[in-house]
């Protein structure tokens, strides 16, 4: 019981932090109908970024915190402002074949700036944790569960409540009649890359906290979020929230009860495990759980 | 129509140019080149393949160096392990990764674009997981050496004395893999010009439109993902072998998108694309490692005093290429050749430039180029307002 409950924290933790990368790559598909195969690479540059402010420059956490977020939203602004905007009604393929190329370049000047070697990511807390029932809770997963939260509440908030969300959902549900009604589609789509970039740095942070280091493989893990995204179906952003802590406990229960019950499935299976929940999944529902299926017209 | 006729005659001689170009080379190269030869040669088979899939077909997969792994634990077993001539090794990778092409297709065949582009990602994920734990296929976590190709008495590894002219391991491997290339491109092709080619032509350019027309839209993805894998088992087999020893964690993601880096930059969807992109993407960090030690920010061998070490900056180079290339030139090097040629003919001003009249320049449209659907256009236009 007591290692059911420790496994289903961790969990949740690490759900909550892969609903914030699942939601990056929902807000960006959403607006322009792309997925951002650099978003593991955003969320490490926002991660390294921070890092080297606390480790290197001696900056308050939360100060480096701030200025990491900023950075990696302006990184995807950027990346809209020069290279996307150029591609606006390109075919998919070549919108996503740019993101690769964003990628394949922010994946060798990470270790180039900050090297590969492993390193702290600069929270105060280190690895410390809070002790209940006999149970140690790191810091680290509670803040990234609190924080993690905190994003997704504001980030609802925003798109039901604001003008802009309207927007974005507007532009999501049907791009010409978003035009046509005035809405402002390349500021949705910069809006989308800078909110993508916000909660990528976000989850690169608490990725890389306890018990974990922050090196250069940290952009892996944005990899895992895909079986969450495709889990929930690419185009819902609860969908990405569900299947992000859906995997994180699939994951965090496989790590923890695999070796023990079912040896013969050899080394690592929690890193095949989610994947393999995803190709059962979509066999049966092709557009995930809660994604629209597109209608095919002549 | 001297211009037309001189226009036939330039294609067979530029082929047979490159040809004889492709049989002196290793004569005219040192050993540290001949074996990049090698290995562009090997990833322009396994992009060709990949090509049959992504550039004539217009299914993303970003799952090809799981097949390159299957090709080349194929040879290990039956080239390593049994002892098998490279004559049987050697399709036998093809077949083995072509057949669990044939398992997998059918599975992402329900799902289309960015939904196939992640699953064949998860493809890589639970290939590894699966070459870490089956050991006698393997070797395991700590990899596995793969067998020098034998065929009867001749073995690579002792090179080959022909009359006065020696050739070493390299310029075997060297022309082993030209020669598997030549029949791939041959292959492609061919392929692309019969009835499944054209119908892989139709998927790409629109699904829906192509089963109304009577294509079996299931059968031809699955056709191609069996070609696509069996040519990447058999580059997968090669390029093991040329290694002598691989590892599980090497078949991973950043494999699978330099084969898609090689065919964008070469140019999708047509014959020589694979090659020239793959010269682009092995050459550059082997001309960049030939040149570290004069370029003042690159660092030099292994030692990493320089600002950015030869791998990092070739990738940082071919991910601006690539994206460069997607922008300005969605045809690729060779959408670049065919314009320098337009550019040459042009003052002579014997041949209007029609190029969509002869069947070469239909095999190259790649997916790049929007199909002429009308809703897509007036969704392009929209975007651009």
């Amino acid at each position: 019981m007591r290692t059911f409950v420790e496994l289903l924290f961790s969990g949740i933790a690490l759900g909550s932090v892969y609903a914030l990368v699942a939601l990056g790559f929902t807000v960006i598909f959403r607006a322009s109908r792309v997925i951002n195969f650099a978003q593991g690479e955003m969320l490490a540059f926002g991660a390294f970024l921070t890092s080297w402010l606390v480790l290197s420059e001696h900056l308050a956490f939360w100060l480096a915190l701030l200025c990491g977020l900023a950075a990696t939203c302006m990184l995807g602004l950027g990346f809209q402002a020069a290279v996307l905007r150029f591609a606006l009604g390109r075919p998919d393929f070549t919108v996503v074949m740019l993101t690769l190329g964003l990628a394949t370049v922010l994946q060798s000047l990470i270790p180039t700036i900050w090297g590969s070697y492993p390193r702290a990511n600069g929270d105060p807390w280190g690895p410390t944790a809070a002790h209940a029932g006999g149970i140690a809770f790191a810091w680290d997963q509670i803040w990234a569960i609190v924080t993690a939260l905190l994003a997704l509440v504001a980030f609802f908030a925003f798109n039901r409540f604001s003008r802009y969300g309207l927007a974005m959902r507007a532009a999501a549900s049907d791009q010409e009649a978003a035009l046509a009604l005035g809405i402002p589609l390349r500021r949705v789509f910069a809006l989308a890359w800078v909110l993508a970039g916000l909660v990528g740095a976000l989850a690169g942070v608490f990725l890389a906290g306890y018990p974990n280091q922050l090196d250069p493989s940290v952009a892996d893990s944005a990899l895992l979020a895909f079986p969450a995204i495709i889990l929930g179906g690419i185009d819902s952003t609860t969908g990405a929230v569900v299947g992000g802590f859906l995997i994180g406990v699939i994951q965090e229960l496989v790590a923890g009860y695999q070796p023990q019950y079912a040896s013969w499935l050899g080394h690592d299976f929690y890193t095949a495990a989610p994947y393999i929940v995803m190709i059962a999944v979509l066999l049966f529902r092709p557009y995930g759980l809660f994604g629209s299926r597109p209608a095919e017209r002549l | 129509m001297t211009g037309t006729r001189r226009a036939r005659l330039a294609r067979p001689l530029a082929t047979l140019a490159v040809a004889v170009l492709a049989l002196i080379l290793p004569f005219m190269v040192d050993a540290y080149w001949l074996s990049q030869l090698v290995f562009v040669l090997i990833v322009a088979l396994g992009a060709l393949g990949l090509d049959v899939l992504t550039g004539r077909t217009g299914q993303i997969s970003l799952g090809h160096s799981f097949f390159l792994a299957v090709g080349a634990y194929t040879a290990g077993v039956l080239g390593g392990r049994y002892g098998l001539t490279a004559a049987l090794w050697i399709p036998a990778a093809g077949i083995v990764a072509g057949l669990l092409g044939a398992l997998v297709g059918p599975t992402a065949l329900r799902l289309r674009g960015l939904y196939l582009a992640i699953v064949t990602i998860g493809l890589v994920f639970i290939g590894q997981w699966v070459f870490v734990n089956v050991s006698f296929l393997s070797g395991g976590p700590g990899g596995e050496s793969l067998p020098v190709p034998v065929f009867g008495p001749l073995s690579f590894s002792q090179g080959l004395r022909l009359a006065s002219l020696d050739i070493n391991r390299d310029g075997l491997y060297y022309y082993l893999c030209l020669l598997l290339l030549a029949a791939g491109m041959a292959f492609v092709w061919n392929l692309s010009r019969t009835r499944p080619g054209r119908a892989m032509a139709a998927v790409r350019d629109g699904e829906v439109a192509a089963s109304v027309i009577g294509v079996d839209v299931a059968r031809t993805k699955v056709t191609a993902f069996v070609v696509a894998s069996a040519l990447g088992g058999v580059a997968g087999a090669l390029y093991g072998s040329y290694l002598s020893f691989v590892v599980p964690t090497q078949w991973d993601l950043p494999l699978s998108i330099e084969y898609v880096v090689v065919i964008v930059v070469g140019g999708m969807a047509s014959m020589w694309g694979p090659l020239l992109g793959s010269l682009f993407v092995v050459g550059l960090p082997a001309l960049l490692n030939e040149v570290s030690s004069s370029l003042p920010f690159l660092a030099t061998g292994s030692n990493v005093n320089g600002v950015i070490s030869p791998t990092d900056a070739s990738a940082v180079v071919y991910g601006i290429l690539l994206v460069v290339f997607l922008l300005a030139e969605p045809r690729g090097v060779v959408g670049l050749g065919s314009r320098a040629a337009g550019l040459l003919r042009q003052p002579a001003g014997t041949t209007a430039p029609t190029p969509a009249s002869t069947p070469a320049a239909d095999a190259t449209q790649g997916p790049l180029r929007a199909p002429h659907r009308p809703d897509q256009k007036t969704k392009g236009e929209a975007h651009a307002s």
